[in-house]
């Protein structure tokens, strides 16, 4: 077998494969950087007005709304809660009230999870939007690349021999053992897609659903969520999904080593063992 | 190959990261972007101007915002902002029901005129039942009544030079050091010209209510709340605007809003 250049060290029994590709690589930690601008500066607009609705409108004089972070005061003293689908819960500390008594905040979400901290809803539309423009053309062209380069019908549309594989992989994950291969497995396929295909598509769309702008130019799409609150709730949820599989995603890089997994992300090449995971 | 999920290793490296990650997000070093001033804030800030480009390019001048049924008006319309001017001169007009009121319409015009409430409801009128949007994140779906801003705008015949609408209001938004701060907005003539633009002086089928801007309101559909400016006290063409107040084109714009509100 030829000595890859890039090898920092012969090791026995493994060698280096190429694994991603520079538009695979420079686009992820592209990505990584808008959303996590995009979160922070997210939830600073959220934290304007942190009720979610379900329609067109927001019910002031009727009630249509399905989350609401905000404060009860009994007795002179505050409490934070959460209302979920009729669900309160006290979320004092954390969501609708935090602080102390002496400096009591009663942002519904606390300084250190929005961006810029404190109430700035101008700033925190000023970052979300530049990020925004910088992740839509990410995506655009990662999809023109992924396409033309054969990466998503390769990598990340799983084949029918992978869905056979699915029960096995489901197993094998709950059992926490991961195969670290040059190519991806079923679940990572799977994950990898519906956040590049379907929630990273639909926080565009139903961003785009509140513009109004954009409603006059494509009033089909505030249509397609049910109307521009329903829209702004999707949005949420979308969030929360993007945040769920972020955690899972740094769960599985830190299981499968992350220091290999961090440099293959920046080098697009990975140590496998011979004669594993580089059957293509 | 498989691993055990952790080892004392990766511990202390998932340890050394994700406390990377709480340093980045707890570190208030972007707050700098608070000021108005700020020259990332501008870099920034211009991704506006790419939005107001796109959105122009891809909308059109003259699509239409959604218009509404009557049935889908659920609610009073929710006030925001100043909903009763402290300013003397609005409550003497408001004591004998905007009787004495004259909108007057200048600047870069041919010919300057001042218009009274009844000569503008007697001119051509549109109604539309519209959401209004606010930057806050809530909508609100009510009926507005009023004289499209391009009759007036035709009536005063505008000079090739005027590039913007600027609308100076009654109302004292916040008392500064230096004095009093006044309401104001400016939109370009896209948007002015728009067949949905009016100067509402009708809400929900009665008169505009106080709360909500009487006498004269500006509704400017396919943008946020905060450009359709109340108790408009005068408008003006004008081919510049940033030599006026804080030079970003309106109140909010100059407590850092974008001028342009399509998103």
């Amino acid at each position: 077998m030829p000595r890859p250049r890039y090898s920092p060290a012969e090791r026995p029994g493994t060698r280096l494969v190429h694994r991603h590709s520079l538009w695979t690589r420079t686009t992820h930690w592209t990505w990584a950087v808008c959303l996590f601008f995009l979160l922070l500066s997210g939830l600073q607009i959220f934290n304007a007005h942190p009720v979610l609705y379900v329609g067109e409108q927001s019910g002031f004089d009727f009630d249509n709304a399905v989350f609401r972070i905000g404060a009860e005061e009994s007795a002179g003293t505050y409490r934070g809660v959460t209302d979920i689908f009729g669900w309160r819960i006290d979320t004092t500390g954390l969501f609708g009230f935090s602080g102390s008594s002496l400096f009591p905040d009663f942002s519904a979400l606390p300084d250190w999870a929005i961006m810029p901290s404190g109430q700035d809803l101008a700033t925190g539309r000023i970052i979300h939007f530049f990020f925004a423009w910088i992740f839509v053309v990410t995506l655009l062209v990662w999809l023109i690349a992924s396409l033309a380069n054969g990466h998503l019908m390769r990598d990340l549309i799983p084949s029918a021999q992978d869905l056979k594989a699915l029960p096995r992989d489901i197993a094998d994950h709950i059992r926490l053992r991961f195969h670290s291969g040059a190519r991806y497995n079923v679940l990572q396929k799977l994950s990898y897609a519906i956040v590049l295909l379907v929630l990273m598509p639909v926080m565009i769309a139903t961003g785009l659903a509140m513009s109004p702008g954009a409603n006059a130019a494509f009033p089909f799409m505030t249509d397609l969520f049910g109307g521009r609150q329903t829209a702004r709730t999707v949005h949420f949820l979308a969030m929360l999904l993007l945040v769920g599989f972020f955690v899972v995603h740094m769960a599985m890089v830190l299981a499968a080593g992350p220091v290999k997994q961090i440099r293959s992300m920046l080098t697009g090449r990975i140590r496998v063992e011979t004669g594993k995971g580089d059957e293509a | 190959m498989t691993r055990a999920l952790l080892s004392r290793r990766r511990f202390l490296t998932s340890a050394l990261i994700g406390g990377t990650g709480m340093a980045v997000s707890g570190c208030n070093g972007l707050d700098g972007l608070k000021d108005t001033d700020n020259r990332l804030r501008s870099v920034m800030a211009s991704a506006n101007y790419l939005t107001y480009r796109a959105q122009r390019l891809l909308i059109g001048g003259d699509s239409l915002a959604r218009e509404f049924s009557r049935s889908e008006i659920r609610q009073p319309m929710r006030p925001n902002g100043v909903t009763s001017p402290p300013d003397g001169d609005y409550q003497a007009l408001a004591s004998t029901g905007f009787a004495g009121y004259r909108l007057s319409v200048g600047g870069l015009v041919a010919k300057p005129t001042s218009f009274g409430l009844a000569a503008l409801k007697a001119m051509p009128a549109r109604t539309q039942i519209t959401r209004h949007d606010c930057v806050e994140g809530w909508s609100c779906i009510a009926e507005w009544t009023g004289v499209p801003l391009s009759v007036v705008l035709n009536a005063v015949r505008p000079l090739p030079s005027a590039r913007f609408v600027l609308l100076r209001c009654f109302d004292t938004i916040e008392q500064g050091l230096s004095g009093a701060f006044k309401y104001y907005e400016t939109i370009d003539l896209v948007d002015a010209f728009h067949a949905q633009t009016i100067l509402a002086y009708g809400m929900n089928g009665a008169a505009l209510p106080i709360a909500n801007g009487a006498p004269l309101r500006l509704r400017v559909e396919r943008q946020l709340g905060y450009k359709m400016a109340k108790y408009v006290r005068s408008i003006d063409l004008i081919d510049d605007f940033s030599r006026i107040e804080g030079g970003k084109g309106g109140y909010w714009e100059d407590r850092g809003y974008d001028w342009y509100a399509g998103i």
